[in-house]
């Protein structure tokens, strides 16, 4: 089966009861990709298919065949790194670091959602088009992202600082 | 206390103090605000965790776990997972390879495990989610199918799962961590009866689960006698002693790694897992991974047990304490040694005329429980500074003013004297930052639409700890870097950006040039990351290895060196070498000593002293926790408006690391308030909802902006004036939130978590 995984194509075959995440983690080893509880409740999973974030842990591998998925390592890199990963280090946005990719993928996701107008739970207008990325907003879209640590501050934060700059604090 | 203990603790108080810490005002490194130096790693998913190990040959490894809490597997059913693809071992108890019981931590000092019970040895059961059999398989999914096809008998027999029907039984524990588990100075009770005002309350906290990001992992190989292994823990030599003895092996032969620890809390330790993967890959004769699914964390690992309270205060008319008690039940095992100590606090906060602390324990048929987040003070904190609120509601006191009128001279239960205590500063600064003097102090008063707003407060504690045993090195080389190195860890504490700086202050040399290496038994002995006593026994062993190393370059530099004749005493660092204090002009770089004795490094390494401060003096850190809450009238929901945190935790290292890490504790503190609570139920002793989807911890919608101060006064007594600061954020946030809540409703919920239901 072929996958586009951070603008390269893999070619292989593979149990069909493979999780995406486990494809990524263990075939690929592309371990960025975090398994917090395996069960879609955590997270620390998130990828981008096709630019919209999913838990790769309740997606199979299969389902996936042909699209473009995009994972932490296809973000950025430590030499080169993504506004938003730089934001995350500026404003001490982890501390374990077990869940930041899942949050740094979510986010940019979230971002996509914001600019195709996908309303929330709770945003205001469900007409309008134009999203404010308030606090409110901003927290009830990344509450699927779990952090143990408590490093929400920092990440609520950095997202602002990258994807609303004159929002709210 | 024997005689002989109660003539050593006097003993300890007549020896001389140690000159204070002279970097205790440092500021060229420590006290800046510098950003994580793992930072772009973790940014970019490439700090490799435990689960992350590739290994040639790695296959891979599922558990099943008991359905009864007490009893004998009657039989066990193996073919059909035998004969399953990929399948290359199923382990029971009836094949595992012998093995000696795991040294229990706190009780045996090699030890890291939660349980001192064998693992997988015999048929017998000891609770509902106990390992009974392993697959190995050449996948995961291999493993996760044939374990499915295990089928399990049980002879079950009565449990002891009911923590009400048992508390009866409870009885004191022989000792509480070491200190004495009753504390009586006069007749409380009488005291209590006589006195004009009386507060006499039950508190009740549940079980708690770390429910840490990363699921427990070990990734283990057998190599030449001896195993390698991967593992997230927070104690690495204490997880290579306890597998040494397990397996027989001496601790040379087992090297213990973990660069990253995707979250602890006090939970990653030794349990069952990492004594049954390396056992299954020393059958299968492969490296084995074994990652607990998240129900098994919460089924084979322990969280923070439960416990029942009573707070009895006495006032007279002034508010000062005729008596004060605190005493309760925590359920435990017999196979670990964790009372939760939560009568701590009231042993070192409050002045009164009498105390009566005592607390006691019951057994029950459970995963053995387990050190969690300020074990004790988190919950004894609760139920302390909830009292405290009501003393003050009683007494038509500001809860401050009466905290004011109860701060002690001495440490109460120890008659010790506090090495340094500014609570009451902590206080007053944090009450200026959260604006205290606009709170209205009538139940009920403030409203916003159907939000019922109301403030609290409540006094965080921890204490002091520095763990003997640490060494640490340090090596200079001829380019005039450092690698200081310690088997300590890395959780997310900063450890690995704030040791660089203290190093580098300690050496005088810029931060850049400074590397700190950890999580390796192969570097020198580390102590655990536990009881916020890192960072002191890391600085502690640093500046033991920093006085050989001065020595050792004044040695090498001999007569033809502007150092010639001079002492260490007579030395600081700075600049990339030493110097004379009082002629600053007259010293030698690192670079220049190592050039001219024509040596590539130098490298000295020296263990830390013992800890003897903490007897000499009572050695805590302080907070003050105030907290705004929305309490919907309708729905009873509570929303956390407003936080601020106000620290007396001695000297700051990292500004920005430390904000993170009282935010984080507070922010697991808003959880115990509000939400978290592992359901355990009591027939079966079956926990009832090991899950992030059912055990609910704050997510960003629960989390408003957390303001943090601190009063970053040094304690003279302490490594760089400083103390840990990894649990005091989590204590008192219970009792703040739900003194937030009584101001807000008038309803005092003295029974956590304070969910809906019982606000309605």
């Amino acid at each position: 089966m072929k996958f586009t995984i951070n603008d390269e194509v893999i070619d292989l075959t593979l149990d069909p009861r493979m999780s995406l995440l486990d494809l990524l983690r263990e075939r690929l080893h592309l371990t960025g990709t975090k398994k917090g509880c395996d069960q879609g409740a955590c997270g620390a999973c998130t990828v981008l298919v096709d630019g919209e974030r999913i838990n790769s842990c309740l997606a199979l591998a299969v389902q996936y065949e042909g699209c473009a998925i995009t994972t932490i390592e296809g973000l950025g890199t430590a030499g080169d790194l993504h506004e938003l990963q730089r934001a995350f280090i500026e404003h001490d946005g982890f501390q374990c670091g077990y869940c930041t990719p899942g949050q740094i993928c979510s986010a940019v996701g979230m971002a996509g959602e914001i600019r195709r107008g996908v309303p929330s739970a709770v945003t205001g207008d469900l007409e309008t088009d134009a999203i404010d990325l308030s606090h409110d907003e901003l927290r009830e879209r990344m509450s699927g992202n779990l952090c143990r640590c408590g490093a929400h501050n920092g990440i609520v934060q950095a997202i602002q600082e990258t994807f609303a700059p004159k929002a709210k604090p | 206390m024997t005689i002989m203990d109660s003539l050593f603790k006097k003993a300890v108080r007549l020896i001389p103090d140690k000159a204070p810490d002279p970097l205790i005002g440092a500021e060229r490194q420590v006290g800046r605000s510098l950003s994580r130096v793992d930072g772009p790693l973790k940014v970019t998913g490439q700090a490799r965790f435990a689960a992350e190990v590739p290994f040639k040959n790695l296959v891979y490894a599922a558990t099943k776990y008991s359905a009864i809490a007490r009893g004998r597997i009657a039989s066990i059913e193996t073919e059909e997972a035998k004969q399953a693809p990929g399948v290359l071992l199923v382990m029971t108890h009836e094949n595992a390879p012998r093995m000696p019981a795991p040294p229990l931590m706190m009780k045996d000092p090699k030890g890291a495990s939660g349980s001192s019970l064998p693992v997988m040895q015999d048929a017998s059961i000891h609770w509902n989610g106990e390992p009974v059999a392993v697959v190995v398989a050449e996948t995961q999914e291999q493993a996760d199918h044939a374990v499915s096809l295990v089928r399990v008998k049980y002879d079950a027999q009565p449990a002891r799962t009911d923590f009400d029907r048992l508390k009866s039984e409870a009885h004191e524990p022989e000792n509480v961590l070491g200190e004495p588990s009753r504390i009586a100075i006069g007749d409380a009770e009488a005291a209590l009866a006589a006195a004009p005002v009386r507060i006499d309350n039950i508190y009740r906290t549940p079980r708690h689960n770390h429910a840490a990001m990363e699921l427990h992992v070990i990734t283990v190989a057998w190599q030449e006698g001896g195993i390698i292994v991967h593992d997230t823990t927070q104690m690495v030599h204490l997880t290579r002693s306890t597998l040494a003895e397990v397996f027989g092996l001496p601790e040379e032969h087992v090297r213990v790694l973990s660069p990253f620890v995707g979250g602890g809390f006090g939970n990653k330790g030794v349990w069952s897992h990492q004594v049954l993967a390396t056992a299954a890959s020393q059958v299968v004769g492969r490296p084995v991974r074994m990652v607990l699914s998240r129900e098994g964390v919460f089924r084979a690992t322990g969280g923070r047990t439960l416990t029942e309270q009573r707070v009895a205060l006495g006032a007279k008319a002034d508010g000062t304490l005729a008596a004060l008690i605190h005493t309760g039940i925590a359920g435990m095992t017999d196979h670990n040694d964790c009372p939760e100590q939560f009568t701590f606090p009231a042993r070192h906060l409050y002045a009164a005329e009498s105390m009566l602390l005592r607390q006691e324990i019951v057994e029950l048929d459970m995963v053995a429980n387990t050190f969690m987040r300020a074990p004790g003070e988190s919950v004894g904190t609760f139920a302390l500074e909830s009292a405290m609120d009501e003393l003050a509601e009683a007494l038509s006191l500001d809860p401050i003013e009466l905290r004011g009128r109860l701060e002690p001279a001495k440490d109460p239960a120890s008659g010790l004297t506090f090495s340094a205590r500014h609570l009451l500063e902590a206080y007053r600064r944090g009450a200026d930052r959260f604006g205290w003097d606009k709170r209205n102090r009538v139940p009920r008063a403030a409203i916003d639409g159907d939000w019922l707003i109301g403030q609290g407060v409540a006094t965080a504690t921890y204490p002091y700890f520095r763990m003997p045993g640490g060494s640490a090195s340090i090596k200079l080389t001829a380019e005039g870097d450092a690698v200081v190195s310690m088997a300590s860890h890395e959780m997310g504490m900063g450890t690995a950006t704030v040791q660089a700086q203290t190093a580098a202050e300690r050496l005088g040399l810029p931060v850049e040039r400074v590397t700190f290496e950890y999580g390796d038994t192969a570097l020198p002995h580390g102590t655990l990351a536990g009881g916020s006593s890192q960072s002191a026994s890391i600085v502690a062993a640093v500046m033991a290895a920093n006085d050989v190393l001065v020595k050792e370059l004044l040695k090498l530099a001999g007569n033809d060196s502007p150092l010639a004749g001079l002492k260490p005493r007579d030395l600081e660092a700075r600049d990339g070498g030493l110097f004379h204090r009082e002629h600053p002009a007259r010293g030698e770089t690192y670079v220049s000593i190592l050039k001219r004795a024509n040596r590539s490094e130098v490298v000295c390494e020296a263990a830390a002293p013992q800890p003897m401060e903490m007897l000499k003096y009572s050695m805590h850190s302080y907070g003050a926790q105030f907290c705004e809450v929305r309490v919907n009238r309708i729905t009873g929901e509570v929303r956390v408006s407003r936080f601020v945190g106000s620290f007396d935790t001695g000297r700051i290292l990292n500004p920005k690391t430390a904000a993170s890490q009282f935010r984080g504790g507070i922010i697991m503190g808003l959880g115990l308030a509000l939400m978290e609570h592992t359901l355990f139920d009591s027939r079966s002793g079956r926990i009832m909802n090991p899950s992030l989807a059912e055990y609910h911890v704050p997510v960003h919608l629960d989390v408003p902006a957390i303001d943090v101060i601190w009063n970053d006064i040094p304690d003279p007594h302490s490594p760089l004036g400083l103390h840990g600061i990894g649990e005091i954020g989590i204590t008192g946030v219970g009792a703040a939130v739900a003194n937030a809540v009584y101001n807000a409703t008038g309803r005092r919920i003295r029974d956590l978590p304070i969910t809906l239901d019982k606000l309605l």
